[in-house]
């Protein structure tokens, strides 16, 4: 099967198994490892992507239902010398010890930002239920969160 | 420079740069060319003998490259995954370590335990490939239940009765007598719950091989690669120590459990030399649940002997340990020796005895998760004393002030093996009290009264043992490797410096601590210096990062190193700077003549140690690299005082943790900023354990809890915000004066917790996790 | 996942015949139920039809209902409209990726016991439009993930009588978040009904509770009112017994919010 996405700005047109999902395509084909797997039961949220500005879960959208698609990675959102504010948040604010929830969590916590009302810190805790970290015990993320939202 | 950057400051994490942006380098983001893809086929029977495998049909499957039993991994001599501890039962004797050959050959004894390997050359062909293997199975009686374990039908011809073995520690006669002559004694059955530890990171291997040279590569998710190697060169069999590369990359979390060597990294690593190809393997999470080692699980009874002004005089325990299927790496010094001993806690008993009875059940193995014995030990005493208090009609801060080893006791030896060096505990306690804001808590449990809520407060005063030392007594006590770490600082020439460690972090931020401490002591920029880690082609020998050991025996190593270089490098100023070493000072990077204006910085030193002109080459080798192994001489023993508050839905059931506080002593401090996260991450999982997370098997071996939809992982909302603080006792044997904070979180969280919730409900105990049902079924009274 | 063929019909017609043609075919909307399943290989079609190219999306308000296309994402609903209880129910689904994929359509013909859309259909006496007619709420769930739906036919919108007044209020599994126990409690012009979702093998209403607020809609008027969980779910997160008391409790507090 042909689909055609565009990925962080770049169109690309790849052949592949009906069955593939989009983190297979984001992983394997365009080489972009920073979008993770973290479970297989679409609960962790390691694989948060946005798909036409909206935080989901690449793990579960099949390559078809991302045909024609406007997709956005961690690796899209910035750069080193250029960080998005929630990048430079979560820096500021140790929200990350591992690293490996970091890349979903931050795009979700973008979408949080961006598409939904103003945060206080219940309403981020519960913003951002569909990502799981081990490491931080959440309480930095929920302070970059609120700390990007002001510069973002 | 050096107070932005230096020792004590809260420098932002050099790692961070990768993370952020998604370029971190974890073991899955690692491809080969031509690489095999290789997946495990699993035991559904909790125990069976097996008649036969038949790989027939997968091995004609398009694009199955091979499918290897445990037969063919036997044919090859590779040997049983060991255990690397050595406990001896109260008789004398040698625990019981039963054959674990990492493909099971004859028998299968938990569900997960894989018996085939299908390597493809697509993921998709080598799931279905292993779907595609059929075998004959015998099911066999199934042990699940901890406390019948023991008699229950025997799982290994080698465990009569199941057991493992059956340890003690301390003075059983005095401890009687103490219990014989005392006034009160509180006794409570205790449950720890089964935990699995859930890095977010799945476990997953790549396997080299290159057969013009014998050398193998292993890219793999370990917390030591070194020990990873040694594992696999010594007791496995791949190939010998110098043959073998292992490199941990960037991991996704540890707790733990990646410290022990498995199953599936030595199944692709010898595939790999077998093939003599690449062969990739990364967990599915549902593997993970069943595979990975779990944590926890005890029964306990456990009593506490006082006199009527509540001065202990007595702590007696008794504890049934499950070790699951097999003995993985440390499973057996966890309930042991990283348990029993840590059973006097904060407080003066002067007598005391443990029993721990060891035993195998058909589940995942059992080994160390964050804490590792030191959260069991102290969920056993802060709930006995907390409870005892509430028995004797005392406040439980007093009691325990009542009890505490003073200031002036240190060196304060144990009636239970450790000698403690130094601590304030009563500084911590008072600090967390007035955090807490304790004399307003009547106030504030009237209006949640007044809401219809209960509200409760719950104290736990912690000690752990980090830094598992020293290497000879724990070699006398039966360890199997050395605990000492290594380092090596690398002076390039033009003044940076790379520093080779064998620890290895996995969230903990060493390339920023370690990093610290090098820029600090040598002076030089920060960004100069390179923590490098994680890969046994690059740095010596290396015991990885467990039990909160990095920076006290891994950083005093690094203190240790930079110490000669700098010794070195004074030599080399006072030559050039025409002086003797005894007249130059070494300040911020700057050699100087005593008394003059004459001075030398750190890099032009560098720069001459490689070009040698003006040098002393007749008394001294050109270069400016030094290394060093520390081996420490006693334990660290951070402590800190940890108070909870609950609120409880009376209709529901529901907990709400509605204010927490920890303050730690962890000595002295490189970066608070890491140290906070440290906590956060290890409260985060104490109170998991306390209220969300739980391991079942049911009856017939099968795990229930094998998904994050059964699995209760703590999520944002599930978290209150904490406040943490800390206190300062230095440790007083390593150059650092620093005793480790990994752990603490989850030391001491679970027993506050469970403390505040008891107090809420006045009851004396709820089962962990206090699920809604639970709570809501002890406020019923059942 | 095993294999599959994938398509994407642009119109009902071809979705419907595409199906017949399968041997063994599935329809997929969000698919954050349906690709779990076959990433767990717990099922293994043949043809997979993605209902995502058909124009089911949207929410219409006529004079006394609102109709939400099948293809409605959870979070569109969420987003608000005139009936709020139906866009707290959403915002209560899952997280926020599950509801920026998620549709409603998928979440009733798929019937899960944890669900929380099935407590408002039922609660607020919905007519489920499908391409093999209309069936109303009292009939569509009957089971464990069996729904009324015919064979082959596509859900295509829900229709919601507005109610007077309603309020949805639901207990999550700890690990999940589906609904341990999820009552919706409405007033409607057909009288007072209470949908409850999660305690038993598919929505249903509970009809005691329903007389009682007829007579009196207060909280009080739940006191005291058995609950018979003989027939309920019983897992490690909740006994029947307990999610028992919980549609009790649920539903008072329900009560609670709109009186
Ligand atoms: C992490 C997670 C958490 C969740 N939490 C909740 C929760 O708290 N509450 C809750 O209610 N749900 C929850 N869900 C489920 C979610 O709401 C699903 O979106 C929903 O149940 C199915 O909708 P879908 O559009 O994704 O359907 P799909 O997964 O695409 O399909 C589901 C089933 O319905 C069939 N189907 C789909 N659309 C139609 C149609 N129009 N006509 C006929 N048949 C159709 C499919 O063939 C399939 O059998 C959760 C899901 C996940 C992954
Ligand atoms: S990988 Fe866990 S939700 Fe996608
Ligand atoms: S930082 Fe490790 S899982 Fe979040």
């Amino acid at each position: 099967m042909e689909i055609s996405l565009t990925v962080n700005g770049t169109e690309h047109t790849t052949d592949v198994p009906d069955n593939s999902l989009l983190v297979e395509i984001i992983r394997e084909r365009l080489n972009l490892t920073g979008t993770h797997v973290g479970c297989d039961t679409s609960q962790c949220g390691a694989c948060t992507i946005h798909m036409d500005g909206r935080s989901v879960k690449s793990c579960t959208v099949l390559a078809g239902q991302a045909d024609g698609a406007d997709i956005t990675t961690i690796e899209g959102i910035g750069t080193v010398d250029a960080l998005h504010p929630m990048q430079e948040a979560f820096r500021e604010n140790h929200a990350l010890q591992c690293g490996f929830c970091t890349p979903g969590m931050i795009m979700s916590a973008i979408d949080l930002v961006e598409n939904g009302k103003p945060l206080d810190e219940r309403s981020v805790r519960e913003g951002l239920e569909g990502n799981l970290c081990r490491c931080t015990g959440y309480h930095n993320i929920v302070k970059a969160v609120l700390d990007a939202q002001d510069k973002m | 420079m050096t107070s932005e950057t230096g020792i004590g400051a809260a420098v932002k994490r050099k790692e961070d740069a990768r993370f952020i942006t998604g370029a971190g380098h974890y073991t899955d983001d690692i491809n080969q060319p031509g690489q095999l893809y290789a997946v495990f086929v699993r035991s559904m029977y909790p125990r069976a003998e097996i008649r036969s495998i038949d790989v027939s049909s997968a091995l004609a499957m398009e694009g199955v490259v091979a499918a290897y039993t445990g037969a063919d991994l036997a044919a090859d001599e590779i040997g049983d995954l060991p255990c690397g501890w050595m406990v001896k039962s109260k008789d004398g004797s040698d625990m019981i370590q039963p054959p674990h050959p990492p493909v099971a050959v004859s028998v299968v004894n938990y569900v997960g335990e894989p018996y085939a390997m299908v390597v493809a050359e697509t993921l998709q062909a080598a799931r279905d490939g292993a779907e595609a293997v059929t075998a004959d199975f015998n099911e066999l009686p199934v042990v699940v239940d901890l406390a019948s374990a023991h008699g229950a039908d025997q799982i290994h011809e080698a465990a009569p009765g199941n057991q493992c073995y059956d340890w003690e520690l301390g003075d059983r006669e005095a401890t009687d007598a103490a219990f014989a002559s005392a006034d009160h004694v509180t006794s409570l059955d205790i449950v720890n719950n089964r935990l699995i530890p859930n890095a977010m990171e799945p476990r997953a291997a790549v396997g080299m091989y290159e057969a013009a040279t014998g050398n193998y590569t292993l890219y793999t998710t370990s917390q030591n690669p070194h020990l990873e190697r040694l594992i696999l060169a010594a007791f496995v069999n791949v190939a010998a120590e110098s043959k073998l590369r292992v490199v941990s990359p960037d991991v996704g979390g540890g707790f733990g459990s990646k410290i022990f060597v498995y199953a599936e990294e030595t199944a692709v690593i010898w595939a790999a030399g077998k093939l003599a190809r690449a062969i990739k393997w990364r967990a599915d999470r549902s593997e993970s649940f069943l595979a990975d080692a779990h944590g926890r699980d005890h029964l306990t009874k456990a009593e506490l002997a006082l006199k009527a002004d509540g001065t202990f005089v007595g702590l007696r325990v008794k504890t049934v340990a499950n070790m699951g299927a097999y003995l993985s790496l440390f499973a057996s010094s966890v309930p042991t020796y990283l348990y029993g001993t840590l059973l006097a806690g904060q407080y003066r008993t002067p007598a005391i005895y443990v029993e721990v009875q060891s035993v195998f059940t058909n589940t995942a193995p059992v080994d160390a998760y964050r804490g590792a014995g030191r959260p069991e030990a102290t969920y056993v005493v802060e709930r006995l004393v907390e409870t005892a208090a509430r028995e004797l009609g005392k406040d439980p801060a007093d009691i325990r002030r009542l009890n505490f080893i003073q200031p002036e006791d240190f060196p304060y030896e144990t009636p239970v093996a450790l000698t403690y060096d130094t601590g304030d505990y009563d500084a911590s306690l008072k600090k967390a009290i007035e955090l807490i804001g304790y004399d307003g808590f009547a106030e504030r449990k009237a209006s949640s009264e007044a809401n219809g809520k209960k509200r409760g407060i719950g104290f736990s005063c912690y000690i752990e043992a980090c830094g598992l030392a020293p290497s000879q007594v724990a070699l006398s006590l039966g360890a199997g490797v050395g605990l000492f770490e290594s380092a090596e600082v690398r002076v390039d020439v033009t003044g940076s410096v790379s520093v080779m460690t064998g620890c290895h972090s996995h969230g903990q931020g060493h390339e920023t601590t370690f990093a610290q401490i090098v820029s600090d002591k040598l002076g030089i920029p920060f960004e100069n210096v390179d923590v490098v880690h994680g890969d046994t082609g690059r740095s010596d020998y290396g015991l990885g990062t467990y039990g909160s050991r990095s920076l006290v025996v891994g950083g005093s190593a690094i203190v240790k190193a930079t110490d000669k270089v700098i010794a070195k490098s004074r030599k080399i100023a006072a030559h050039m700077l025409e002086s003797t070493e005894e007249n130059v000072d070494f300040e911020e990077g700057t050699f100087s003549v005593t008394d003059s204006n004459q001075s030398i910085t750190f890099p032009e030193v560098a720069f001459s140690a490689y070009v040698p002109g003006n040098y002393p080459l007749d008394e001294l080798e050109p270069g400016l690299s030094e290394k060093a192994f520390y081996d420490p001489e006693n334990f660290t023993y951070p402590a800190g005082a940890h108070i909870c508050e609950v609120e409880v839905d009376p209709e529901t059931g529901k907990v709400e943790i509605v204010n927490f506080v920890a303050v730690d002593d962890f000595g002295e401090i490189i970066n608070p900023m890491i140290v906070a996260g440290q906590v956060h991450g290890g409260l985060a999982q104490g109170i998991g354990q306390a209220l969300l997370e739980h391991a079942i098997y049911d009856e017939s071996g099968q795990l229930v809890t094998g998904s994050y939809m059964d699995y209760t992982m703590p999520r944002a909302d599930d978290m209150p915000n904490f406040v943490v603080d800390t206190t300062v006792t230095p440790c007083t044997h390593n150059p650092l004066g620093a005793k480790g904070c990994g752990e603490a979180g989850a030391i001491g969280s679970t027993a506050a917790v469970m403390n505040a919730l008891t107090d809420a409900l006045g009851v004396v105990d709820v089962p962990m996790p206090a699920t809604p049902e639970t709570v809501w079924r002890a406020m019923e009274g059942e | 996942m095993y294999r599959f063929n994938y398509h994407k019909p642009d119109d009902m017609d071809a979705a419907q015949q595409m199906m017949a043609d399968a041997e063994d075919g599935v329809y997929l909307s969000g698919g954050m139920t349906l690709i779990p399943t076959l990433k767990a290989r717990l099922a293994s079609p043949t043809d997979v039809i993605d209902l995502s190219g058909l124009a089911l999306s949207g929410i219409e308000l006529a004079d006394d209902s609102l109709t939400i296309g099948a293809l409605t994402l959870h979070s569109e609903v969420a987003a608000g409209n005139e009936i709020s209880s139906l866009s707290n129910l959403a915002l209560a689904i899952g997280d926020a990726q599950v509801r920026n994929r998620g549709t409603i359509g998928g979440s009733i013909a798929n019937s899960d016991p944890g669900a929380d859309y099935p407590a408002a259909v039922v609660a607020l006496g919905a007519t489920i439009n499908t391409t093999a007619g209309a069936i109303d709420a009292d009939d569509f769930f009957q089971g464990l993930f069996e729904t009324a739906l015919k064979p082959g036919a596509i859900v295509t919108s829900v229709t919601f009588p507005l109610p007077v007044r309603a309020a949805y209020e639901k207990f999550p599994n700890p690990a999940s978040r589906y609904a341990v126990v999820g009552v919706m409690v409405a007033e409607t012009n057909g009288g007072v009904r209470v949908g409850v979702t999660g305690a038993g093998p598919c929505a249903y209403r509970q009809r005691n509770f329903e007389q009682a607020l007829a007579d009196n809609f207060s909280v009080a008027a739940l006191d005291g009112l058995e609950v018979d969980y003989a027939e309920f779910n019983s897992d490690i997160h909740a006994s029947a017994e307990y999610r028992g008391h919980l549609v009790g409790v649920m539903a008072r507090r329900a009560v609670a919010q709109i009186t």
